[in-house]
């Protein structure tokens, strides 16, 4: 029995051995059915349904534009609590948008507009819509974190960085501080690799362990939600894998929603998967059924490779 | 050939050129001004003119030249050199250096015993030491054992000048002002209508008490200089002349040619010290330029103090806050072509408004006890350095937005997903690292501040202050005070001295010191730019 590397309760496999059948799928072309092929390599997953899950977020009638172009057009959907939600589709389809409309990160581009609702829900399950004007947007963003395409690590120590959201919230105790870093760093499967240099610059992580340290921080500061936007695209295979692995076992703890150019990756990371294309959302649904029995042409078209 | 090539070369041979004329003028200052330093061999020679008496001539061959034989009737051949020499001797031959024609010198000679006198006032004096006085009396006319009691007679001036120049400019300085202190407080119960008897009584008696402690002083110093003149000492030209002078006149004194290449060496390191440490004498032409650097240097902080912040916070206001439009883009534009101004125009603008419109309000409403004596109202250190520091203020904005924009965008999104606002990520994230584009600014500024004269002349900088900035009176940092500026000394002491010759070999080693200066402000904010920088390097593409 190899030495497992990270606790899974999904996978019990090696590294290796995942890695290799990744390396073969990517040899064999373009995926046909990605998410046939997850299953059959022992990827079990219970039958889900959209309807049954508790809803974490609600985008209604959501419609943003960029100066005069509309990006979005009228998305509805509810993100689902402590599930995986996968965005995907093709360059510019919006994905990326409506990501970062989901904790307002849009509101730092000039000339963006939102109308339609986003509703967050709180513990008792009531929403509250995230574009209201009595919202404070550093709250919203303490409970709906995000983690970029590209690691973007402060020019700090490993811990100051982990820290760098509770120091911000005014926490600055040594024990609650170094408490938290810890818990983090091991949610992150990046602590038995930075513990004995936790004072060290961040900047001198390879970039998956620096991927792994912003996760770290933005789990650091107990967000509701997670959102990931192509958190594995800047890395290698191997770095991607764990990032992977850490997704799966974060949704035990967060709503997760990731943007993914990677069909694999959404077929092995997600429960629930969205294709978007041209600003629309085309379809949404559980991952098994949108990967191996899509209702609509286009997605057909898109998971098998025919769109360029 | 590479079709590249001549672009190459193109292009190293543009550095290569700006390296040569840096080295070349660092080299000629350097060379020119460590020279004064060096103790020059002192000629004495035979001097013949057709047709006059021989004269015996001594000094020191500062320069020679070539000369067209028809500049000067009677000589023979195409060309005739000629060579300057040092005479000293001032007093009495009415002339420091003098122009010789070298076919007409002969018997030249460097006696080992032949001594030049450096002189508080009145320049170098060369001759043969031939008795010490006590108190009028011959104590020793020998030749051999004269020098040493000269020696330790001289040592007991020094002591004793120092101790004087000690009482004079610190002890009696600090009475002085003490009693100046007195005279404001009363002067402002007066203009108050404050007439409490206890407190002038007690104003009284301080100043009572401090006129007697500057009595007793006084009576100290009478007996001080008795003994520094009690000695005093004969010398004989190389004309034959003798001549009787107070040793206190003289600062240092050395036989030249007896010296060995060490001895030289630790000569030069003397005078360099010297040069260093020491106040100017004789209308700046001598000694030292200590109030010079110190203002220099004062001058340049308090100027970096003012324009960091002041710049700084504009720059963070323009980039990170102020809406981006035509009004900023006007802004910008302001601010580069202030840069452009001529600052002469800046110093006029100092004198007006910062000294006569702000110093003479700050002199009405808390220097009225002063008036009309101005305090702030007129120009000095403050306005001086605040008149520096708007005419940097450009170069610290525009490198500080440009080191602000090239902040990833993506570092200023990580902090701000984590629930971090704006000013919270300025000022943990943003601002630590831009601090090395600050710095830039600031090395600029700095570069720019150090060696600007022109402005300083209308605001605060004088040929001769009395005293330091920074001295051990309270407040110890006189911002009122007027001060001296190396580049204002080097324009000083060439072009305003009476004597060129003698003065020329101070400007070379002034521009060097500044020069230095300058490099030594620069290299210490280099430092801790590239500190900064290789805390913050990879982030930066």
């Amino acid at each position: 029995m190899p030495v497992k590397p990270y606790g899974d309760a999904v996978d019990s496999r090696s590294l290796d051995s995942r890695l290799t059948d990744s390396l073969t799928e990517l040899l064999s072309g373009p995926a046909t059915n990605a998410g046939e092929r997850f299953r059959s390599a022992g990827h079990g997953r219970r039958a889900l349904s959209l309807e049954q899950e508790p809803t974490c977020m609600a985008i209604a009638g959501l419609n943003l534009f960029y100066g005069q172009k509309q990006v979005l057009f009228d998305i509805s959907m509810k993100i689902p609590r402590k599930r995986v939600t996968a965005f995907i589709g093709s360059s510019g389809c919006g994905k990326s948008t409506l990501l970062r409309s989901m904790n307002r990160m849009n509101d730092l581009v000039d000339g963006c507009r939102v109308d339609g609702q986003i509703l967050l829900d709180d513990a008792s399950g009531n929403g509250v819509n995230i574009y209201q004007k009595s919202v404070n947007v550093s709250d919203l963003r303490r409970r709906v974190g995000m983690v970029f395409q590209k690691p973007n690590p402060f020019p700090k120590s490993i811990y100051e960085n982990v820290a760098y959201g509770l120091r911000i919230q005014g926490i600055n105790k040594r024990r609650v501080l170094d408490e938290v870093v810890e818990w983090a760093l091991k949610g992150a499967a990046l602590w038995g690799e930075v513990k004995d240099r936790l004072h060290e610059s961040a900047l001198g992580l390879s970039g998956g362990q620096q991927q792994r340290l912003v996760i770290a921080r933005t789990i650091a500061v107990e967000p509701e939600v997670l959102l990931l936007d192509e958190p594995a695209s800047a890395l290698d295979p191997i770095s991607t894998l764990k990032i992977e692995e850490l997704i799966n076992e974060l949704k035990a703890r967060f709503t997760v929603v990731i943007v993914t150019h990677n069909m694999q990756e959404a077929a092995w990371v997600s429960d629930y998967t969205a294709f978007m294309y041209m600003g629309r959302l085309i379809e949404y649904g559980d991952t098994d059924t949108l990967f191996t029995n899509p209702r609509e042409k286009q997605t057909e078209d898109y998971i098998t490779g025919r769109y360029s | 050939m590479n079709s590249g090539s001549p672009w190459v070369w193109l292009n190293a041979g543009a550095v290569a050129i700006s390296l040569v004329l840096l080295f070349g003028l660092l080299g000629l200052i350097a060379v020119r001004g460590l020279g004064y330093f060096w103790p020059g061999q002192v000629l004495v020679a035979n001097y013949q003119p057709p047709g006059q008496a021989m004269l015996t001539v001594a000094g020191e061959m500062i320069a020679r030249e070539t000369v067209p034989s028809s500049r000067l009737p009677g000589m023979t051949g195409d060309t005739f050199t000629r060579s300057l020499l040092h005479q000293g001797n001032r007093d009495l031959t009415g002339a420091d250096f003098v122009w010789l024609v070298d076919p007409w010198l002969s018997n030249c000679q460097y006696p080992v015993d032949i001594m030049v006198f450096e002189h508080r006032e009145w320049g170098n004096f060369y001759g043969f030491l031939a008795s010490v006085q006590e108190n009028g009396t011959t104590i020793i006319a020998s030749d051999e054992s004269a020098r040493a009691v000269f020696d330790e007679r001289l040592d007991r001036a020094q002591v004793i000048y120092q101790t004087i120049r000690q009482i004079e400019k610190h002890d009696i300085g600090a009475i002085n002002a003490e009693l100046e202190r007195l005279r404001l407080a009363q002067r402002r119960m007066e203009l108050s209508g404050d007439r409490d008897p206890v407190q002038l009584a007690g104003i009284t008696a301080q100043r009572q008490q401090l006129n007697q402690a500057h009595l007793a002083l006084e009576t100290q110093l009478v007996d001080l200089y008795l003994a520094l003149n009690r000695d005093s000492f004969t010398a004989t030209t190389a004309t034959g002349q003798v001549v009787e002078q107070p040793i206190s006149a003289v600062v240092q004194a050395w036989q030249p040619n007896g010296l060995s290449y060490m001895d030289k060496l630790a000569f030069f390191a003397r005078k360099v010290a010297a040069f260093i440490l020491d106040n100017p004498r004789e209308a700046n032409t001598k000694g030292g330029v200590f109030p010079a650097i110190v203002g220099t240097v004062m001058m340049v902080i308090l100027m970096s103090i003012m324009v960091t912040p002041f710049g700084v916070l504009a720059a963070i206001y323009l980039h990170e806050y102020a809406r981006q439009g035509w009004m900023t883009r006007a802004i910008r534009v302001a601010v580069t072509n202030l840069a452009a101004v001529s600052s002469m125009v800046y110093g006029v603008f100092g004198l007006g408004f910062f000294v006569y419109f702000a110093g003479g309000h700050i002199d009405q409403w808390f220097f009225a006890e002063a008036l009309p004596a101005p305090t702030f109202g007129t120009p000095g250190l403050l306005w001086a350095a605040i008149t520096l520091a708007l005419l940097t203020l450009p170069v610290v904005i525009v490198a500080t937005e440009e080191g602000l924009a090239r902040i990833p965008r993506s570092v200023r999104e990580g902090s701000l997903a984590l629930g971090a606002t704006q000013a919270e990520t300025l000022w943990r994230v943003v601002l630590p690292m831009a601090s090395p584009a600050m710095m830039t600014g600031l090395i600029l500024a700095v570069a720019r501040a150090a060696g600007e004269v022109a402005p300083l002349m209308l605001v605060g900088v004088v040929k001769l202050a009395p005293g330091l900035p920074l001295d051990g009176n309270f407040p110890y940092l006189h911002l009122d005070q007027k001060f001296m500026h190396l580049g204002f000394h080097i324009f000083d002491v060439g072009f305003q001295s009476p004597d060129v010759e003698v003065v020329k070999p101070l400007v070379y080693a002034t521009a060097l010191l500044l020069v230095a200066v300058i490099a030594a402000l620069n290299l210490s904010a280099v430092a801790i730019r590239n500190h900064l920088r290789e805390k913050y390097k990879n982030l930066e593409d």
